[in-house]
C-alpha cells in the first residue's frame, strides 16, 4: 500500500499543473500582506466600522501577523475547495483521459486498493495545499507584522485572544480545514469515476460546491433547520469556531476555551461521513466499472 | 499441452449491443495465438474481460488454470499486455514510466533491467526523453517494454504494430517470436492483419460480430488440402466451355467477366494449366488465394463469391 501511495504521488508531484495551486495561493496571499502592509490601518478601519463607536481601537496593534493571517484564512479558505477539486477531480478521470487506467487496472493491484491510494494521495496533496498556505499565511505574517495579542471583530462583539493563546487555536484550525478540504476532494474524486476526462469531474465540484454554499449562507427560514444542517458546505467555515473563545463573565475570555466545541464536533462528524460516503461510493462505483478508455 | 487460456461462453452485452457473443478457445502454452477480426468484431473487448478490465455478461475465463475472478490478482502478476494504444505518462521519462509500472507489477527493478528492457526495444538512448517527444512507433515499443519488464508467463498484445512503420513491424515480428522460442512465453495477439498473423502466430482464431468464426493451427487454416485459384483469360467463353466439358468441372465455383474461380487441391494445379494449354485457352494468370484471406474479404466488401468458413474449427 505504501509503495502504490509512494507511486501515486510521485506521479502527482511530476506533473507540472500540480504546482499552479501552491503558485495561485501564494500570488494571493502575497497580494493580501502587501495590500495590508502599505494599507492595513484604512483596512482596520473599515473591518472594525461596526464596534468603533464602542471601543477604543488600538489598530496598528491589532494588525498584527495573527490577524493578518485570519483575514487571509477566511478569503481564502472559501477559494482553496475549488484548488483542490483541480487535482482531486483528476484522479481517475484523469487517467482514463490518458488512456493509462486500463493500464492501472491490469496490474496486480485490487481495484479498492487503487482507490484508497489515489484518494489517500489527494488527501496528501491537500494537507500539503494548507501547511504551504500555513507556512506563507501565518509564518511569514507573523515575521511581516511581528505578534500581539489578536483581536476579531464578530457581528458587535470584538473577541480578545491573548498571544499565548493563539497558535493551538491555529494548529486546530488547520486540522479542521483539512478534513472540510479533504470533503471536497473526496466529492471530485468520486465524480471523477464517472467521468473519462477531468474537465467534467472539476467544473461539477467547483459547481456543487458553489450551489451547497449559497444554499448555506442564504437566510430563508425554511432551510435552516431542513436542509443546511445537512449539508457539508455548512460546515465547511466551523473553523472560525476554535477562534470564539468563554467568556469569563468579566468582560474577558478564558485562555484555552472554546465557546461552542460540541457544535465543532458535530460539523466535524457530518464532514467526515461525507468523506466516508463518498469514497465507499467512488470505490463502489469503480469496482463495477468497464473500463473502456 | 495445458491451456494458459481456457475461455467457455465469454458473452458481453452493452445495452443493446452484443459485443462478444458465447466465444469459447483455449491458448495452449508457448502458442502464438492470433487473433483475427475486424475493427468492431469483438477482439479488444474480449481482450479486456480477459485482463478484468471489462465485467463478462456471462461464460467463464480460466487463466494458468485458475478462475479469473477469483484469482485476479495471481494471474495479473504473470500476465503483461498492451491494450490497443499504448498510453503512458507523457510527462514521466521512458524509464520512469518502465520503473513505475514494473513496481506496480510488484517487483523491485534494478537500473540495469530497466536499461535491458528499453534495449530490448530500441529505447535506451531515449531512457530519459519524456514520452511525450516520442513517435506513436516509440510509445507502442514502450507499451511492449512495460508489458515485458515484470518477466510475465503471458503476454497479451492488441494491435502491435499499429501505428508502426514497416521496419518497426518487423521488429515487433522478430520480438514475439523471439518471446515464443527462445523464452517459451505464452503470446496471445490481436490483429486485422491475416498476413501479419500467418507470419507469427502458431494458432489462430478469427471472430466477427462477437462470434468464433475458424480456430485452429495456422498450417492448417492456410494450407488446407483444397484451396482456391482464381484463372484470368482474354477467351472465357471457350474456357468456361472447355472447363465445362473437362472433369475439372465439378471445381468451378464461380466466373465474373474473364476471370474463373476454382476450388481445386493445391496439387492438381499444374495438371488443370496444362490441360487448358493443351486445349488452347490462352492463360494470362493463374492466383491462388488464400481460403481466409478470400472470407476476410467478404467480410470487408460483402463479396460471397466463395463460400464462407462459418463456425468451423481444425
Amino acid at each position: 500500500m505504501w509503495k502504490l501511495l509512494q507511486i501515486e504521488l510521485f506521479k502527482i508531484f511530476r506533473r507540472p499543473r500540480t504546482y499552479i495551486p501552491f503558485a495561485a495561493i501564494a500570488a494571493m496571499i502575497f497580494i493580501i500582506q502587501l495590500g495590508l502592509k502599505f494599507d492595513g490601518l484604512s483596512y482596520m478601519e473599515l473591518l472594525m466600522s461596526s464596534l468603533s463607536d464602542t471601543f477604543n481601537m488600538p489598530y496598528s496593534l491589532m494588525l498584527n501577523g495573527y490577524l493578518v493571517a485570519f483575514v487571509i484564512l477566511n478569503t481564502l479558505l472559501i477559494q482553496v475547495p475549488l484548488l483542490v477539486a483541480l487535482v482531486a477531480g483528476d484522479t481517475v478521470a484523469g487517467e482514463a483521459n490518458m488512456g493509462t487506467l486500463r493500464l492501472l487496472v491490469t496490474r496486480p493491484v485490487s481495484r479498492t486498493q487503487l482507490m484508497l491510494v489515489k484518494f489517500g494521495a489527494s488527501v496528501i496533496y491537500t494537507i500539503l495545499l494548507l501547511v504551504w498556505m500555513a507556512l506563507l499565511a501565518l509564518f511569514l505574517s507573523m515575521m511581516i507584522f511581528g505578534t500581539n495579542d489578536m483581536f476579531i471583530a464578530r457581528d458587535t462583539v470584538l473577541e480578545h485572544i491573548r498571544a499565548a493563546d493563539v497558535m493551538w487555536r491555529y494548529i486546530a484550525a488547520f486540522g479542521y480545514a483539512m478534513v472540510a478540504l479533504s470533503t471536497v476532494a473526496a466529492l471530485a474524486f468520486l465524480l471523477s469515476v464517472f467521468a473519462e476526462n477531468s474537465i467534467g469531474p472539476i467544473v461539477a465540484t467547483i459547481s456543487i460546491v458553489i450551489v451547497l454554499t449559497i444554499l448555506s449562507e442564504m437566510r430563508i427560514p425554511i432551510y435552516d433547520n431542513t436542509v443546511k444542517p445537512w449539508l457539508f458546505t455548512s460546515h465547511m467555515l466551523a473553523w472560525k469556531g476554535f477562534f470564539y473563545s468563554k467568556s469569563d463573565g468579566q468582560g474577558g475570555t478564558i485562555n484555552g476555551s472554546v465557546e461552542n466545541l460540541p457544535s465543532i464536533l458535530r460539523s466535524l462528524g457530518v464532514l467526515l461521513a461525507y468523506i466516508v460516503a463518498f469514497v465507499t461510493a467512488a470505490i463502489w462505483a469503480f469496482r463495477k466499472k468497464d473500463i473502456l478508455s | 499441452m495445458s491451456s494458459v487460456i481456457r475461455v467457455t461462453g465469454l458473452t458481453k452485452q452493452f445495452g443493446e449491443l452484443r459485443a462478444v457473443d458465447s466465444l469459447s478457445f483455449s491458448v495452449q502454452a508457448a502458442d502464438v495465438y492470433g487473433f483475427l477480426g475486424q475493427n468492431g468484431a469483438g477482439k479488444s473487448t474480449t481482450i479486456r474481460m480477459l485482463l478484468t478490465l471489462i465485467q463478462p455478461t456471462a461464460g467463464e475465463i480460466e487463466i494458468f488454470g485458475m478462475d479469473l475472478r477469483t484469482h485476479r490478482r495471481e494471474i495479473l502478476r504473470k500476465v503483461g499486455a498492451v491494450i490497443e494504444r499504448p498510453d503512458l505518462y507523457k510527462y514521466l521519462s521512458a524509464y520512469e514510466n518502465l520503473s513505475l509500472f514494473a513496481r506496480m507489477s510488484g517487483i523491485r527493478p534494478t537500473s540495469r533491467l530497466l536499461m535491458q528492457q528499453l534495449e530490448q526495444v530500441g529505447l535506451v538512448e531515449r531512457a530519459q526523453s519524456k514520452v511525450k517527444t516520442f513517435s506513436q512507433g516509440m510509445k507502442q515499443r514502450l507499451g511492449i517494454a512495460v508489458a515485458l519488464v515484470h518477466d510475465p508467463d503471458l503476454i497479451i498484445l492488441d494491435e502491435p504494430t499499429n501505428g508502426l512503420d514497416p521496419q518497426g513491424i518487423a521488429d515487433i515480428r522478430n520480438l514475439i517470436l523471439h518471446l515464443s522460442s527462445n523464452q517459451k512465453k505464452t503470446l496471445l495477439v490481436s490483429s486485422h492483419l491475416l498476413s501479419e498473423m500467418e507470419l507469427i502466430a502458431s494458432r489462430m482464431l478469427i471472430i466477427d460480430k462477437g462470434k468464433k468464426i475458424v480456430e485452429g493451427p495456422v498450417t492448417e487454416l492456410f494450407h488446407p488440402g483444397q484451396t482456391l485459384v482464381e484463372l484470368d483469360t482474354s477467351d472465357p467463353a471457350r474456357t468456361e466451355e472447355t472447363i465445362r466439358m473437362s472433369p475439372w468441372h465439378v471445381n468451378l465455383q464461380t466466373r465474373k467477366g474473364t476471370k474463373f474461380l476454382l476450388k481445386i487441391d493445391k496439387a492438381l494445379i499444374p495438371d488443370l494449366v496444362r490441360h487448358l494449354v493443351q486445349q488452347g485457352i490462352p492463360i494470362d494468370a493463374v492466383r491462388p488465394r488464400h481460403p481466409l484471406e478470400d472470407y476476410f474479404l467478404s467480410l470487408t466488401t460483402a463479396n460471397q463469391h466463395v463460400e464462407a468458413f462459418t463456425d468451423r474449427t481444425v
